[in-house]
């Protein structure tokens, strides 16, 4: 029932993107909107994201592979940065201003978590995960402007923090 | 259900209505009819989108420099120079407050005069913008990338700061000529023996050094009083021209004392020459005090105050002051594209005089003096003048050129502006403005280069432009568009306190270059925390320094106990956001100095010295985020002598203070 009524007005949007970018194109001016993404819309899936997106998140950094072996001298570096720019909201093991991180990687993939890092926004924009985390904690995960590098070597610290890392006593 | 239709029914009407407008704009724009007096469309900026310059406008009395935006007019920022600014604690908190110290102690205000872009090859730069403040003789540099008051430096054996800080091609120097002759040194003298005593300085300041701004030195001329200056550029460069007024040296009542004389000087100034006699030994030093700010690379102002400057009498160093005879109490000297004409601004002149740089080159070298004053050769008249502007308007002040072969004038008195042809020397065309016009500007006006689109009119009169505000009104501003072989007035728009003068620069020379934010990781003041983790409480005796940390949307520590009545306490708040306009705020009940407005990766301290016996809340004042009004703490102070130890958290139980 809502598919349906929604599908005229979306036409209706179409067509006035289409004018509008026709008009503009007429004065020479700017280039026209891109228009709405074609994809089919679920209620989990607002944004129409890709499996890929929905597994690794929307960003700079697509599935990865990481060594088995953790890099400790790498980790070691993350943990800098991460108390510089990260502890102020996360904890490992407790809820703090967002999420605790201690287990992070046995919900998200690697490369979902350098997206998180690198290009909150957009995550908080469009991922449904982000999204209900955002509706959770009700304050926006901040750009903190890593590089990459950076947020990899965070990603590897908190590889030693998941409970895998750390055998159960 | 119901609405659905209804909603489909507007999108439809949007739609329709859209692509009229769509229609019309097309039929509007790129059409000659538009050009014909659509002021609107010149000066509108859509929303979202950039405008076309930056203007730089002192800000007068209030001390500050306010930016606008050209040809909307918006105002885009208030940076603060000379004055305390409590909106983000400026020359309050214990970083900034530094860099308001002068020899007479901490002096929080000023009349902010002339902004001035630093330049590379007579051209803006856009590195620096240079600002004098006439009051307490000072200039300062505000940085570029940070929109900040970088460093100020005071001006010894001067009074009122007026003849600053104009600068030379390539930013080697800025000047500052003193508006006030007085007595150098300063001594206990009879104000009626001021022929006698009084002394004028027009001081060479080393500009293109930032951190190492210094008075290189000064010259000591005659007790006139120096006006406005300008630099020679091409063929001139190498020379600095500077107005004086009352050669007739009165010392009351200048108003009829001073306005005797036919003619008064312009003072012609080789610094090339003048830093071959000081090199060469022919200057000495002088004691003198005065001071030196700027902001170390922990970004803190560090104060010093200097104890001698080095100061250049002409008749040691011959060939290196000229006057030029001006009529008649001239106050602007404007020196055109090419750098060929020097124009002087007689306030009470009938005409403007034009001065030839090549005439006067000859005049020297054959001698074609009038007479000679206190050593300096007073050039013949005739010699000099290029032409005459007649009937430029009533009281004639300043020019600017559009870098097509006209200059434009500004006559106060009979509130016009006139254009006139640097070829015939003849008035092409004029326009009122209202009201009483002081100084005007033309982006990159004085420069080898300017941008002559754009006129903007600085008016010292408001009266009827706007809306009425009781007896203050907001001085006004006249946007005029000067591409065409007419002057159009396109926009009225007020300014902040009196925007005496202004410069302006294309847009993107400078809009790439911005700080976005400071890299916390390289953040060196001694009381910043990197991370929450190392924010802590100290005391020693009664100091107590609070480490603190903003991040949306808390501190850490946000609970404080174990402050007294007669502590002072440190509140030395550094930002942890590392994104682009997440400023946060502190304010705690009470403070008696302002606010702090802390950037992403900066720390800023706040002094605050409870007297009262209480629980006291502060709170972030900078609306940051959902939850901006979570974003708060308390301090509990407690009697003097109380044994309430020291302790502080955020989110759980308190931590004691190890010391
Ligand atoms: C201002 C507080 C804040 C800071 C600083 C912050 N985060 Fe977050 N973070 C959050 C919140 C809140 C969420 C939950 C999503 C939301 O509300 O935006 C989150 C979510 C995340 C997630 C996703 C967790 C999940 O289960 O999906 C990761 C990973 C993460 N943050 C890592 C980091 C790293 C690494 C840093 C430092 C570079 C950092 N965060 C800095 C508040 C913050
Ligand atoms: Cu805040």
């Amino acid at each position: 029932m809502t598919e349906v009524a929604i599908m005229p007005t979306r036409a209706l949007l179409l067509a006035l993107l289409l004018i509008a970018s026709a008009g503009l194109a007429a004065c020479g001016g700017a280039e026209p909107e891109a228009a709405a993404p074609a994809a089919a819309t679920s209620p989990d899936n607002p944004g129409g994201l890709t499996d890929a997106q929905l597994e690794h998140g929307i960003g700079p950094v697509s599935a990865m592979t990481l060594e088995a072996e953790i890099d400790a001298a790498l980790a070691a570096q993350g943990e800098a940065v991460f108390n510089m720019k990260c502890a102020a909201c996360h904890k490992m093991d407790q809820r703090y201003v967002g999420p605790p991180l201690g287990d992070v990687l046995t919900r998200r993939s690697p490369a979902y978590v350098m997206n998180m890092m690198l290009n909150p926004e957009e995550m908080l924009q469009k991922h449904p995960a982000a999204r209900e985390l955002l509706a959770q904690y009700m304050t926006p995960m901040p750009n903190q402007t890593l590089t990459h590098d950076e947020a990899r070597a965070i990603l590897e610290f908190l590889r030693t923090q998941q409970p895998a890392a750390t055998p159960a006593p | 259900m119901l609405n659905r239709p209804v909603f489909r029914i507007t999108l439809g009407i949007a739609a329709l209505v859209l692509a009229a407008v769509l229609v019309n704009a097309c039929r509007t724009t790129g059409s000659a009819g538009l050009a014909d007096g659509d002021a609107a469309q010149r000066v509108y900026v859509p929303p979202g989108q950039h405008d076309e310059f930056y203007a730089f406008m002192s800000g007068g009395f209030s001390g500050n420099l306010t930016v606008h935006g050209l040809p909307s007019g918006r105002l885009l920022k208030t940076v603060p120079v000379f004055s305390q600014f409590p909106e983000n604690g400026w020359g309050y908190s214990e970083e900034t407050k530094n860099m308001l110290m002068t020899s007479h102690g901490f002096v929080p205000w000023d009349d902010a005069h002339h902004p001035e872009l630093s330049m590379t090859d007579g051209v803006p730069d856009g590195r620096w913008i240079f600002i004098n403040g006439n009051n307490t003789p000072r200039v300062a540099r505000i940085d570029l990338t940070t929109f900040e008051t970088d460093e100020i430096l005071e001006i010894p054996n001067s009074a009122g700061n007026h003849g600053s800080p104009f600068i030379t091609p390539n930013s080697e120097y800025l000047v500052a000529s003193t508006r006030f002759s007085v007595p150098v040194p300063q001594q206990d003298v009879s104000i009626d023996s001021y022929k006698q005593n009084f002394k004028g300085t027009l001081s060479f300041i080393r500009a293109d050094r930032p951190g190492e701004m210094d008075v290189a030195f000064q010259i000591l001329v005659p007790g006139y009083n120096y006006d406005l200056a300008h630099a020679g550029k091409g063929p001139s460069d190498g020379w600095m021209f500077f107005t004086s007024y009352n050669s007739e040296e009165a010392n009351t009542l200048l108003e009829i004392n001073a306005s005797q004389n036919d003619k008064d000087f312009i003072a012609a100034v080789n610094w090339r020459r003048a830093e071959e006699c000081v090199a060469g030994g022919a200057a000495r030093t002088m004691p003198a005090r005065y001071a030196h700010n700027h902001f170390d690379e922990a970004h803190i102002a560090r104060h010093e105050l200097k104890t001698e400057v080095t100061v250049l009498e002409p008749s040691d160093c011959p060939n290196l002051v000229y006057f030029l005879p001006t009529p008649k109490s001239p106050h602007g000297v404007d020196v055109d594209p090419t750098g060929e004409y020097i124009v002087a601004g007689g306030k009470l002149a009938t005409v403007i005089p034009v001065h030839s740089f090549r005439k006067m080159i000859d005049a020297i070298e054959n001698e074609r003096f009038e007479t000679v004053v206190d050593g300096i050769p007073v050039l013949q008249y005739e010699a000099i003048i290029a032409g005459e502007v007649e009937n430029p308007g009533l009281g004639p002040l300043h020019t600017e050129f559009d870098g097509n072969g006209y200059a434009y004038t500004t006559a106060f008195i009979s509130s016009e502006i006139v254009k006139w042809s640097l070829e015939t020397f003849e008035v092409v065309d004029r326009i009122p403005v209202y009201y009483s016009v002081g100084h005007l500007m033309i982006p990159g006006g004085d420069s080898r280069r300017p941008w002559g689109k754009y006129l903007v009119a600085l008016n010292k009169i408001t009266k009827d432009r706007y809306l009425p505000t009781g007896p203050e009104l907001a001085h006004a501003a006249q946007l005029i568009d000067i591409s065409g072989d007419k002057m159009r007035l396109l926009l009225d728009f007020p300014t902040m306190g009196e925007p005496h003068y202004a410069q302006a620069i294309a847009a993107d020379v400078i809009k790439d270059r911005q700080v976005k934010m400071y890299q916390l990781s390289e953040n060196k003041n001694p009381y910043a925390v990197k991370g929450e983790g190392e924010t802590r409480v100290e005391r020693n005796g009664n100091e107590v320094h609070v480490y603190m940390s903003t991040i949306r949307s808390h501190f850490a520590p946000d609970n404080i106990e174990g402050i007294k009545v007669g502590d002072t306490v440190y509140f030395h708040v550094t930002n942890l956001e590392q994104d682009w306009d997440v400023p946060h705020g502190f304010a705690v009940l009470g403070a008696n100095n302002a606010e702090l407005l802390i950037m992403p990766g900066q720390t800023r301290t706040l002094v605050w010295k409870p007297e009262r016996v209480g629980v006291f809340p502060f709170y972030c004042t900078d609306f940051c985020s959902a939850l901006h009004q979570e974003m708060q703490g308390y301090v509990r102070v407690s009697p003097a002598g109380s044994d309430v130890p020291l302790a502080y958290g955020t989110g759980g139980t308190l931590t004691t203070a190890s010391r």
